[in-house]
């Protein structure tokens, strides 16, 4: 029997597509239960007030209201507040704060939108309409809202027992080294920023089911998570404190993630809570005002670097101070991200040999910040860029070649950085100069003067990005302050006719893990991939899982899928001994087929699996029924992609509008499963990336009222807005995993925003202007354009 | 107060009773339990709610489902035939039009809108006639070439 056709390497349709084409797709709003009730939320719209009497009866009287819980209902159960799940430790081993956060607000809300009640109600609408009822006493405070004013003498305290608000203030490196640097310097290149908050913005709008069964004591909650196994180890040991085997965490189709539906968020603990308080089911979807909101934002840094250089352009060190936000209370990992995921890779691509960065996290009165698609890399990514290219211009040289002078070279991986990271591979060379040819740089010039005939102006923008994905080795991320382990875990499960499931620990929203998945498995077990299900998303079905995020599916979850079909094999090879009565040494396997070595004798993986089952004549001593096997995976190491982003604008001079006229991207993702859907997720994230540099932006007036709350005042991208791409791969295979693969989730909105930046100054540079703030919006633009000829009179006349 | 209902939806009559504040997403996905038209805003603005009625598309969580008494409706569920797709689907297929697939519905349904009244678009036209469908996940290019094909398919009623 013929083995089916190699997928691995092929851009095979994605088998997910069918349900959600045809309107098939279920999601958590798609799931009604017998008898349930509905939730409305009831939101705080002070930034900061202190809480006083909830009128419980003024929502009650109101048809169709069954119940209203507050924050003193929860205490009075013993219900904990939502943990932080990774422990910073600052400056001379202080611990970072973490302030209680209460699902249901006690005593005083800290940030427009934070939680005070909840209105069940017969209908959606009768809970809507008892949670406007609601009255609710509130005093409302000074709030500090700005990252610039959290630190400052005499700012609003977000909580009692934060001194001047600050979270932590922790570093990085080695800072004498990097003074000594910056002593011997020729050049020093200064660089001021501020990376715009943003707000994340999945379409399918956070969602939850809670369930409670009376005759075991058991619940259900169903929820738009990418972690669902997560979800329930935190919501059962810190905030509701139930018993993990009781408690079961589904979570369905998701509509997108990128980051903000990782963390546990107030209303999962509720609904599951209030689901036992009234004995029904309960129900609750937010509306989009609630998304902006409470979804937790993402970036929100301001920062100072300087990067040392000698004369012939050769990086010494670099000096990195960053304020990030935290918003008003610590959400899931919102620690790690201006830290472990920020600072650590600030080396990026270049042997820079000493770096120091310190890193303040601040509270102020504002919704939680936490990962949003890339985390932190982006952040560090674009101080990095943008600190080059200025170097370069300063120092009149190419911007490539001064990249291409302080690479990493391919010889020397592995790489220790002097911020704490170890490149296991890469080739940043090839991947610049495909970059170049592709996007056509040599002939950059004459487009340049094309533009100008016309009145506009063209600039091209740089990016040399690196990621550390693939979250983590565990014993590193302990050590760092996890609290969790970052493995994964998987099942491979042989059906006894043939046919395979496979239990994955991460969870698809978007990234068709239900198609690359299986075209692992498909080759490695000779299965054709139609008998191949993944299973995902059930902490009832999966044995476990740490789910979806910093680009961790294929290169950990993957993995732990090779290294389970491993333990097929071997049992298979077992097997096999006993079937054509032969040493289990003499037994190779080769796709799909048992044979042993030297003779014609062979049995199919098809075969296999059927005895495997039926056992007829097995030797129980020696050899188990069945064809099931499950791996846990621990990565050795981050993977580390990385490329070259080329952008080249069209800027209006006139009216400040900015087109982007050409992007190219080459990614090094190692070994590339489906090409089609990783184009995909890069073509994705450069949506995004172009998003925060072009359009999005949060923004909070002064008082702490979310001025960006809804569409009409945040301006997502649409497809008017974003230019085709080109496209290519470059390929070092990851090093320490079974498959080669390093992750391509986030890459397009890390690497995306410096390029576009950068090649909006290059435009603007004969002008005068020689900074632009992300989103560079046209008005933004068409300022900076005044302002330089403001402060060049003479020159620009 | 309860309001009598009735329209034709996906090719069959359906009726129901109503609040007048009732909006017909409401109405097709909590009445109807045609859950594959999505709501992802509570401004208009992002089309994962688009359904045909009477021959134009329609954001569905802007319009009262009594508005709708006596329509004829089209809804994602409602576009195959059977077990084979409409060209759109299949072109959106092809083309890897779709990740996470939450604005999936009301992107078809907007594309075959787009198609029926300009049945030889352009990526420009595409992207112009797209402009009030939101897409988090794709980037739109992958889209703009489902589109363009899906538009070929329908021009010559073969799938994409
Ligand atoms: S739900 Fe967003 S436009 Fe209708
Ligand atoms: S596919 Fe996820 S929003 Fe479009």
């Amino acid at each position: 029997m013929n083995a089916p056709a190699k997928t691995v390497g092929t851009s095979v349709k994605r088998t997910e597509d069918a349900r959600f084409l045809t309107g098939r797709g279920r999601y958590t709003d798609d799931i009604n239960r017998p008898n349930q009730l509905h939730a409305a939320f009831v939101r705080s719209p002070h930034a900061h007030a202190a809480l006083g009497e909830i009128d419980k009866p003024s929502a009650m009287d109101v048809p169709g209201v069954v119940a209203v819980f507050t924050g003193a209902d929860m205490a009075a159960d013993g219900v904990g507040g939502l943990p932080c799940g990774w422990q910073v430790i600052g400056k001379s081993g202080v611990p970072m704060k973490e302030p209680a956060h209460p699902p249901l607000a006690v005593g005083r809300v800290r940030h427009v939108g934070d939680t005070v009640a909840v209105v069940l109600a017969d209908s959606r609408h009768a809970a809507r309409d008892g949670a406007e009822a609601l009255m609710i006493d509130y005093d409302p405070q000074p709030a500090v809202v700005h990252l610039a004013d959290a630190g400052a003498a005499g700012a609003p305290q977000v909580h009692d027992e934060v001194d001047g608000n600050v979270c932590y203030d922790w570093e990085i490196g080695d800072q004498a080294a990097t003074d000594e640097a910056f002593g011997k310097a020729a050049h020093v290149t200064r660089l001021e920023l501020v990376n715009n908050r943003l707000i994340p913005n999945a379409i399918e709008p956070r969602a939850a089911v809670g369930e409670y069964d009376p005759a075991d004591g058991s619940y259900t909650l169903t929820t738009t998570s990418q972690n669902p196994h997560v979800i329930r180890l935190l919501m059962c040991a810190f905030v509701l404190n139930l018993p993990e085997h009781k408690v079961r965490v589904v979570a369905p189709d998701v509509g997108g993630g990128f980051g903000s539906k990782i963390f546990h968020y107030a209303e999962e603990a509720v609904v599951t809570w209030a689901a036992a308080k009234v004995g029904r089911p309960i129900k609750w979807t937010a509306e989009r005002s609630e998304s902006f909101m409470t979804d937790c934002h993402g970036r929100d840094h301001v920062t100072t670097a300087e990067l040392a250089l000698d004369a012939d352009g050769t990086f010494l060190g670099l000096r990195v101070k960053t304020l990030a936000n935290m918003g008003a209370y610590l959400s899931t990992f919102a620690s790690s991200v201006p830290t472990y995921l920020y600072a650590t890779l600030l080396a990026g691509q270049y042997r820079t040999p000493a770096i120091h960065a310190e890193v303040k996290a601040l509270f102020t009165h504002t919704t939680p910040v936490d990962a949003y698609r890339g985390a932190g890399r982006p952040e560090a990514t674009y101080v990095l860029e943008k600190l080059v290219e200025k170097a370069a211009r300063e120092l009149k040289m190419d911007p490539a070649e001064l990249r291409r002078k302080n690479f990493i070279q391919p010889d020397q991986f592995p790489y220790q950085t002097p911020v704490a990271l170890a490149y296991d591979t890469g080739h940043y060379e090839a991947s610049l100069d495909r970059a170049l040819e592709l996007s056509e740089y040599s002939s950059f010039a004459e487009r340049r003067a094309a533009s100008e005939a016309k009145g506009k102006l063209r600039g091209v923008g740089f990016s040399c990005y690196i990621e550390a994905c693939g979250i983590a080795p565990s014993a590193v991320a302990g050590a760092l302050g996890a609290r969790a382990g970052l493995y994964e875990a998987a099942e491979v499960r042989f059906n006894p006719t043939g046919s395979v499931t496979v239990f994955t620990g991460s969870h698809s929203h978007g990234q068709g893990h239900e198609t690359t998945f299986a075209q692992i498995v498909a080759d490695r077990l000779g299965v054709p991939m139609a008998n191949v299900e993944i299973v995902h998303g059930d902490t009832n079905r999966i044995p476990f899982g740490m789910g979806t995020y910093g680009s961790r599916s294929l290169a950990v979850g993957g993995s732990a899928i090779a290294r389970a079909i491993d333990k097929i094999i071997d049992k298979g090879k077992k097997i096999a001994a006993h079937m054509l009565e032969a040493g289990e040494g003499d037994i190779e396997y080769k796709d799909g087929v048992f044979s042993v070595a030297g003779t014609d004798k062979s049995l199919t993986m098809g075969e296999i699996a059927f005895q495997a089952y039926v056992p007829h004549n097995f030797p129980h001593d020696k050899l188990e029924p069945g064809l099931d096997e499950s791996a846990f995976y621990d990565p050795g190491n981050f993977t580390y992609p990385a490329g070259t982003y080329i952008c080249e604008v069209e800027v209006d001079p006139e009216t400040g509008h900015v087109h982007v006229d050409r992007f190219t991207a080459v990614d090094d993702f190692g070994t590339i499963i489906n090409p089609m859907i990783v184009e995909g997720q890069v073509q994705g994230g450069i949506a995004q990336g172009l998003g925060q540099a072009l359009l999005e932006g949060a923004v909070y007036s002064d008082d702490g009222q979310l001025v960006t709350g809804s569409y009409m005042d945040y301006a997502m991208p649409r497809a008017q807005h974003i230019p085709d791409y080109r496209f290519d791969f470059t390929c070092t295979p990851c090093t320490h995993n079974p498959l080669g693969a390093k992750g391509c989730g986030e890459a397009g909105a890390i690497g995306s925003p410096p390029a576009i930046i950068n090649a909006i100054i290059d435009a603007l540079g004969p002008l005068g202007v020689d900074d632009i703030p992300m989103p560079a919006t046209p008005l933004a633009v068409w300022q900076a354009i005044q302002d330089a000829k403001g402060g060049t009179a003479r020159a620009a006349e | 107060m309860s309001i009598p209902i009735s329209m034709t939806v996906n090719g069959q009559p359906v009726s129901g009773s109503v609040e007048p504040r009732t909006l017909l997403v409401e109405f097709l996905r909590e009445q109807l339990h045609l859950t594959g038209t999505h709501v992802g805003c509570d401004t208009s603005q992002c089309g994962a709610c688009v359904v045909i009625a009477d021959g134009v598309s329609v954001k569905s969580c802007t319009a009262l489902a009594v508005q709708c008494d006596g329509s004829q409706v089209t809804t994602i569920e409602g576009l195959a035939n059977g077990a084979t797709l409409h060209p759109m689907q299949q072109a959106f297929n092809d083309h890897h039009g779709l990740q996470c697939g939450f604005c999936t519905p009301g992107m078809v349904m907007s594309a075959v809108d787009l198609v029926t009244h300009a049945p030889n678009p352009t990526d420009e036209d595409i992207r112009k006639g797209l402009d009030g469908n939101l897409c988090r996940c794709t980037g739109y290019q992958n889209i703009v070439r489902a589109v363009k094909a899906g538009a070929e398919g329908m021009r010559t009623g073969m799938g994409g």
